[in-house]
């Protein structure tokens, strides 16, 4: 009996071999895989996916034609146009200076470099509210520069150019902190071997820095002009909330809402949600596009 | 027309890189600059290539003041350490970018870059090529396309930092004799910079050891080995004379890691 049995149970044994194997070590247990799969579908879906779906059904609650015509009203079209303009404007001059500030951080060694990086991230640390007020204090009336600009009939709070301001201070970071560890990271070797190839500063600039850092630019300044349209405290405290003038789509909003027109309030507001989808779908449509390219231009 | 040297120094912050370095080289020479790390070496080629600037001394080459020409009118051909390959640009584009960035005055027709590529490619043996990226090569063949880069400007010296570095030791060994033939057929003065004695005794007609920012000794290898002016060339030649044997301990010290290598990986 014990000669036959033995043999069978090495055999089992050895079957169960391959069940006992441990796994690899950053593999995890398919419980904690699920769970966690889970726990980040459950919460995409309450506090991303929710809302927004929830301000496109409002917007539509009582029909596309309230929709359509809370938008055709003259103070929403001047306000999606203010909020255009001053993102035509405070982007470009977001991605230059941004442009500027990483490639002086990132390529050449001076004095107080880590006070600039810091200096950079103020308008990320500082209270949107707290930087509108700080514009009111410099431009407006009774501010710094106020007589001055009173004599010289020059309006800056309560008008375009402080919207202006306010935007750019707010959303100056966005393109310098998605530049600045890409452009350490890659070094100064390339343009130093453009230089011995005999490029100028300005070839190296567009031929080899540029295309280098294109896609981290395009990101930033998405990001940038995404900030920007839907900035509301600094711009709030600078613009005078005056209807059809100063207000930009997200104080056209608040005014909408404080006044019960929630129809024209989520209609505005889906319009800028829709600009915002939009943005992020031109930016996968590229990525998709040029996915060989991105590939060869990153690490790996 | 011959390479002269005269008291260059250079000092970074309080520390000094080169403490009055002269030396004279004939045109055409083959010649390595060997010396530990932080013997000034790679300080001393970067001078020579307009990357870094002497604080004083004088370099005359080719009947110029080369010190008073800025990098990118010197046309010295830089290969560096880790490449510096242009990573969004192919093989091909990055061997006609010197030639494509000219004014348009001196630039050459399309069809002449295509044709030089071509030519290139085929002098560094790699042929087809032209349409990868550099992260599509190996560590060897990025290497040769630099090369080919560096050359591509009809440069009047070639100037190679450590240009071995990162390679295999059979890849090395290869490269090593394929880049002394090369030599002798473009007749180029070079300079390459290196920690590894072998590689400087065999491929150079003349070898400066360095240490510490200052020349111990420059001559020719034979004369090296067989007079060596001081006891620091003595034991650094000495310490790993044998043939092949891969000098371990200087080049665990002097070579980058992969991950701090720019954007190419050491596979």
């Amino acid at each position: 009996m014990t000669t036959t049995t033995a043999p069978k149970m090495k055999r089992v044994a050895m079957k169960t071999i391959p069940i006992l194997r441990p796994r690899a070590p950053t593999d995890d247990h398919p419980l904690v895989k699920i769970a966690l799969s889970a726990i980040a579908v459950v919460f995409i879906g309450l506090f991303l996916f929710m809302p927004l779906l929830t301000v496109f059904s409002e917007a539509l609650a009582q029909g596309w034609r309230m929709a359509w015509d809370a938008l055709s009203e003259p103070d929403a079209i001047e306000a999606i146009k203010l909020t255009l303009l001053v993102a035509a404007i405070a982007v470009p001059l977001n991605m230059v200076f941004g442009l500027a500030a990483s490639w002086c951080i990132a390529k050449f060694d001076f004095r107080g470099k880590n006070l600039l990086i810091t200096l950079i991230d103020i308008p990320f640390s500082v209270s949107p509210v707290v930087s509108g007020l700080v514009f009111v204090l410099i431009f407006g009336l009774q501010g710094w520069l106020g007589q001055w600009l009173r004599d010289n009939d020059m309006k800056i709070i309560f008008a375009l150019p402080g919207i202006v301001l306010a935007t750019v201070f707010v959303t100056f970071p966005f393109v310098a902190r998605e530049l600045i560890p890409l452009m350490i990271d890659q070094g100064k070797d390339e343009e130093e071997a453009a230089a011995t190839l005999g490029a100028g500063g300005w070839s190296t600039f567009f031929r080899v820095t540029l295309p280098n850092i294109k896609w981290a630019l395009l990101y930033g300044v998405l990001l940038c002009n995404a900030r920007a349209m839907g900035e509301f405290g600094a711009v709030s405290v600078v613009s005078g909330h005056i209807r059809g003038l100063t207000n930009t789509m997200p104080l056209h909003v608040e005014v909408l809402y404080n006044d019960y027109q929630y129809v024209g309030a989520f209609a505005v507001a889906s319009v800028l949600a829709l600009l915002a989808l939009v943005t992020l779908l031109v930016k996968s449509v590229l990525e998709w596009q040029f996915a060989d390219e991105i590939s060869a231009t990153h690490r790996h | 027309m011959s390479l002269v040297i005269e008291q260059i120094a250079k000092r970074f912050d309080r520390f000094p890189a080169l403490k009055g370095v002269s030396m004279e080289a004939p045109e055409g020479c083959f010649l390595a600059l060997l010396g530990p790390s932080g013997s000034g070496k790679t300080t001393l080629l970067r001078i020579l290539g307009g990357l870094e600037f002497a604080d004083v001394g004088h370099i005359q080459f080719a009947g110029l003041d080369w010190l008073s020409l800025p990098a990118r009118e010197r046309r010295a051909g830089f290969v560096f350490q880790q490449y510096a390959l242009f990573r969004h640009m192919t093989v091909a584009k990055n061997i006609a970018f010197g030639l494509s960035i000219r004014p348009r005055k001196t630039r050459p027709t399309r069809a002449e870059i295509a044709r030089r590529v071509e030519e290139l490619l085929a002098l560094v043996q790699l042929d087809g090529l032209g349409k990868r990226y550099p992260s599509q090569l190996s560590g060897g063949q990025r290497q040769r396309v630099a090369l080919a880069r560096a050359l591509a400007i009809e440069p009047r010296m070639l100037l190679l930092d450590e240009p071995f570095g990162a390679l295999d030791a059979k890849v090395r060994k290869d490269l090593r004799h394929w880049l002394r033939s090369l030599h002798e057929r473009l007749g180029l003065t070079t300079v390459f910079v290196t920690h590894d004695q072998d590689e400087a005794l065999e491929l150079a007609d003349m070898v400066a050891v360095m240490n510490q920012g200052r020349i111990e000794q420059i001559a020719a290898p034979s004369e090296l080995r067989a007079n060596p002016a001081s006891d620091f060339v003595a034991e650094f030649l000495g310490q790993n004379a044998a043939p092949g044997v891969v000098p371990l301990r200087t080049a665990a010290t002097r070579q980058k890691s992969p991950t701090d290598s720019r954007g190419y990986a050491t596979y």
